[in-house]
């Protein structure tokens, strides 16, 4: 059995194990949820300790026949791409476990539940991104909704199961989009090559244009919807505003990675012709999601709201860096996953505790926390600061790798882009000027800074976005030889610097 | 000169195991006291399911053309539709012998002294026992039938004691007296479309049977419109049965007034029997004609999904929204005749299977939702029934998901599979509609979810009475199946794959 197989299994049997504490003894049953993704975390740190940064290819790989009728296989297998994409879902989850003690209390069901749920979601995510059987994808992709939808509407604010719905609906329409083109192209495999879901060796079939623009389209629909891409977005603020923070930032931080995921992976890998004809519309697309992500960002005042409007932003950054069809591009995108991963997850713990303590999400609210909680505004402001791109903290490296991967072949997509981070910069400074600094606001003055728990769970995060942005290299080292790997196979190569004048 | 027929009585044993019960329990009836009646018929029933599944299973791998003369083949097709039918009668029989769900005496005016009389002397009619096995049979017969003449005597003798049934509900029973009615009349009128069509197919061919048919057709020896009228004809009566648009407005009012078990039990195993005949039909006889029917079946399918998903958003009762699901799923089914391959044929046969458990674990769930006057169905009443009784409501929730095409479960697979035979055999176009419906259907049975999970109960919500053993069994064992079939769909798949085959 491959390492990674075990590593799926982990929060699975962790989620079964749960069963065996009484419903009643909440403390230990966070406690073991706790220390059981902590588990699950030490063996993703053994496969990245033993990933080969060298090797091209699947590394860990594992089948096995599922269904014969079909060709479907069990099939698995990492590589860079996968691999940090695997440490970002086993990093975060014992963190916004640890983060979000409480928050699992006053739900729909019982504590319990909530950590059943959360163990099944990470197992589910891992498995998503270790997937080389498109219909194994595609089964995980669907399923893993599921625990969220419960998780938002059962534990959410709000409007919570209305934004659950609106989520899943969303969801489950791209979903059904994508099962007619995995049809379609398994089909097609059964003409050319015996039906098979293979990743690898449905990326060898001759598809005629028209159909492979189809399946192209079944495709990159639900991944836009899931990342979320303009005008596919419009689920996103809904669900961030009403799901809990621990739930926000596996949605935002992980799960709608799959979609950029998801393009990588299957788009450009299996369909690159037909990303070729559609590049131009999805790079306009991206631009505009920068654009308007970050002006309807300027202009929200609910902090979560906020929080939801800069992905949207910084997930057209990552398309653009995807379609730019640049290895430059392509590992920026690939680390502004990752970055992007932990700067939300740091915005979204930390104004979680802020509108815990003073009950409202309303940004004015929250005047002057610079001085009432100094440790509480600091973590939010370096979580900002790696929202806008701070150079120094990691966001900045993938951001720049993104622009100038995107200017070798794009100029003036990647001159839109750039004007992304003036925009970056303004909504992130005015939150900060004005729940930071400043006059109190009325009702804060007793509001007390981060206890000692949340200042663990928080100080990963931060450490991890302060450290890459000064040392990449680990990171981009397996990130690399994967994207250079998934531009050659598309039939790309890195554009020539021209000599300018 | 008259030569005595030929019968290959192993391999009608299935059937005829079925009939002896339904004979003895007709006598009994008639001699055993009444007390003892109930045990009795639902023994007699339970056992003739049984023995005629034991009887088909040690004949599974005969093949033969000559079971009953030219009239009844027994092929890979046969075998499973009879077995799978055989399946879910069985655990329908379950429901039906589960308590007071059946009218005490019928013949008793619906709120006359007469009726009152009858409660009081704790009467009940246990001819629906019988009535079921008869059923059961014409069910069995009705896919395994070569020519047009032995069709039509299925398709009666499955349909009559489900007229009958449809009108026995112990409550509310002029609503099930109006529903049978309408079944009826209905049904008899189908009925007659069937039979005209097939004059006319006997016409065009000089043969009844189905293989003659297609001989005619292969060597285009007669007129053209005499085959397309006998096809739409034949079309008519079958499309009415599995309740595919237009011929779909009998099924609400039948699902709603019909004794819940009946519906569980018409919904599951009418739609093995008819869809299994439609296929040898179109496969066996017409299927060199696929030009001439192949794109009235594609609209029909297409409006068949549209209708059924599109109207079950307005329901408010659950068993008219299982009926609109139901005539969704006639529409997706559709595409496996549409396929015209061994897949679609394959799948078609997981599909029938998969939505019959699903559908008989469902209205085993709307039989135990109750208030004092009996069964509940206006789904308003049903909200937050999540919190009271989580596993209940949670396993009708795996059944939605189940009809909704959920991945991990078994309807999943079922669509899945039939649409990848669609595809395979180039027809597209219902697969984009069949893809792009589901989406429509999934946010009904979502509403349902959020109904009974996401909203707080009210006060005159119902209460789940406590299942009794069968019922039990039922839900345990559908629950089981959807999971199973979703996660390990080979277990069914490959022996789909192997009996999916029409002797010609």
């Amino acid at each position: 059995m491959s390492l990674v197989t075990v590593l799926e299994l982990t929060p699975l049997i962790s989620a079964v194990l749960l069963y065996a504490i009484p419903k009643g003894n909440t403390k230990l049953i966070k406690q073991a949820a706790l220390a059981l993704s902590v588990v699950a975390l030490g063996i993703s740190g053994l496969i990245a300790y033993r990933f080969d940064t060298n090797a091209t290819g699947m590394q860990f790989v594992e089948s096995h026949n599922w269904i014969s009728n079909f060709g479907i296989k069990y099939a698995v297998g990492i590589d860079g791409l996968a691999l940090v994409l695997i440490l970002l879902t086993t990093i975060l989850t014992p963190i916004v476990l640890l983060a979000g003690w409480n928050e699992a209390e006053g739900g729909r069901w019982s504590v319990r539940t909530f950590y059943v749920l959360m163990l099944i979601l990470e197992s589910s995510m891992i498995a998503v991104f270790a997937a080389t059987d498109v219909f194994l994808f595609y089964v995980i992709f669907e399923a893993m909704l599921i625990p969220v939808y419960l998780l938002i509407g059962g534990y959410g604010r709000g409007e919570r199961a209305a934004a659950a719905m609106k989520f899943l609906l969303y969801s489950l329409l791209g979903g059904l989009l994508m099962l007619a083109a995995v049809i379609g192209i398994y089909i097609i495999s059964t003409n050319q090559i015996g039906g098979t879901f293979e990743t690898a060796k449905l990326a060898t079939l001759h598809i005629d244009s028209l159909t492979e623009n189809c399946l192209f389209l079944g495709f990159f629909i639900a991944f836009a919807i899931k990342a979320p891409l303009w005008p596919f977005h419009t689920w996103l603020p809904g669900a961030a505003k009403s799901a809990t923070p621990a739930t926000s930032v596996l949605l935002l931080g992980v799960l709608d990675k799959v979609g950029t995921y998801g393009m990588i992976r299957f788009c450009i890998t299996l369909f690159p012709h037909a990303t070729k004809t559609f590049t131009p519309v999805i790079i306009v697309l991206s631009i505009i999601s920068i654009l308007y992500g970050a002006f309807l960002a300027i202009g929200q005042r609910d902090i979560n709201g906020l929080i939801a409007f800069t992905s949207i932003s910084h997930f057209g950054f990552i398309v653009l860096g995807i379609f730019s069809m640049t290895s430059q591009g392509l590992s920026g995108a690939t680390l502004y996953m990752v970055n992007h991963g932990f700067s939300t997850a740091a915005l979204f713990l930390v104004a979680g505790w802020m509108v815990a303590r003073r009950n409202s999400s309303q940004i004015e609210d929250f005047g002057g926390l610079q001085r009432i909680t100094p440790v509480m505004a600091w973590s939010f402001f370096i979580a900002g600061m790696s929202a806008l791109a701070l150079p120094g903290i990691s966001s900045f490296v993938s951001e720049f790798l993104v622009l100038v991967g995107t200017f070798t072949r794009y100029p003036v997509a990647a001159v839109f882009g750039t004007t992304g981070i003036v925009l970056a910069a303004l909504y992130v400074l005015i939150t900060v000027q004005r729940s930071l600094h400043g006059p109190a606001a009325p009702g804060n003055e007793g509001i007390s800074d981060l206890n000692i728990r949340e200042k663990i769970a928080i100080a990963p995060v931060i450490a991890l976005l302060v450290i890459m942005g000064f040392f990449p290299k680990p990171v981009l080292d397996w990130i690399n030889p994967s994207s250079t790997a998934t531009m050659q196979a598309a039939g790309y190569s890195d554009p020539l610097p021209k000599a300018g004048k | 000169m008259f030569t005595s027929p030929i019968l290959d009585y192993s391999l009608l044993a299935p059937i005829l195991i079925i009939l002896a019960g339904a004979l003895i329990g007709v006598g009994v009836e008639a001699f055993a006291r009444k007390e003892q009646r109930a045990p009795l018929q639902l023994g007699i029933a339970l056992v003739s399911v049984v023995a005629s599944f034991v009887q088909l299973l040690r004949v599974r791998n005969v093949r033969s053309l000559k079971a009953a003369i030219d009239s009844v083949a027994f092929d890979g097709a046969t075998v499973f539709m009879q077995g799978s039918i055989l399946v879910l009668a069985f655990f329908a029989l379950l429901l039906i012998a589960d308590r007071g769900n059946f009218v005490a005496q019928a013949s008793a005016i619906p709120g006359s002294q007469d009726e009152h009389s009858s409660i009081a002397e704790g009467k009940s009619q246990t001819e629906v026992f019988p009535l079921t096995l008869f059923a059961i049979s014409g069910m069995m017969l009705f896919p395994a039938a070569t020519d047009l003449i032995t069709l039509f005597v299925a398709l009666e003798v499955l349909s009559l004691p489900l007229y009958l049934m449809a009108g026995l509900s112990r409550r509310r029973r002029l609503l099930s007296q109006e529903a049978a009615l309408k079944y009826f009349l209905l049904g008899a009128y189908s009925s007659a479309f069937f039979l005209f069509g097939g004059a006319f197919l006997y016409g065009y061919s000089g043969s009844l049977s189905l293989s003659g048919i297609a001989t005619a057709i292969n060597v285009n020896s007669g007129n053209d419109i005499f085959l397309l009228i006998g096809i739409i004809f034949l079309m008519v009566g079958l499309l009415f049965k599995i309740g595919a648009v237009p011929f779909h407005s009998w099924t609400p009012d039948v699902y709603q007034g019909a004794p819940t078990p009946i519906t569980g039990f018409m919904a599951a195993c009418t739609k093995i029997a008819a869809l299994g005949a439609m296929l040898r039909i179109f496969y066996v006889a017409l299927s060199a004609d696929v030009l001439m029917w192949r794109p009235i079946i594609t609209v029909i399918s297409i409006i068949t999904m549209l209708v059924g998903a599109i109207a079950a958003l307005s329901q408010r009762d659950v068993k008219r929204t299982l009926a609109f699901s139901s005539i969704a799923h006639a529409g997706f089914l559709l595409t496996g005749i549409i396929a015209l391959n061994q897949s679609g044929l394959k799948a078609s046969l997981f599909y029938l299977v998969a939505y019959g458990f699903a559908t008989v674990g469902a209205f085993a769930v709307v039989t135990l939702v109750r208030d004092s006057a009996g069964e509940v169905t206006d789904m308003n009443r049903w909200v937050g029934l999540g919190k009271k009784s989580p596993l209940i409501a949670g396993a009708f929730c795996l059944f939605l998901l189940s009809f909704g095409g959920i991945p991990l479960t078994s309807g999943f697979i079922a669509k899945f599979s039939i649409f990848t035979a669609a595809y395979e055999s180039g027809n597209t176009t219902v697969v984009v509609f069949g893809v792009l419906t589901s989406a429509i259907a999934l946010f009904f049975y979502l509403r349902v979810i959020v109904m009974l999970f996401f909203t707080e109960p009210r006060s005159d919500a119902v209460t789940v009475s406590v299942p009794s053993l069968k019922v039990k069994f039922v839900l345990a064992a559908s629950v089981i199946v959807t999971i199973v079939l979703g996660v390990y769909p080979s277990l069914l798949l490959n022996s789909a794959q192997s009996f999916a085959s029409f002797l010609r």
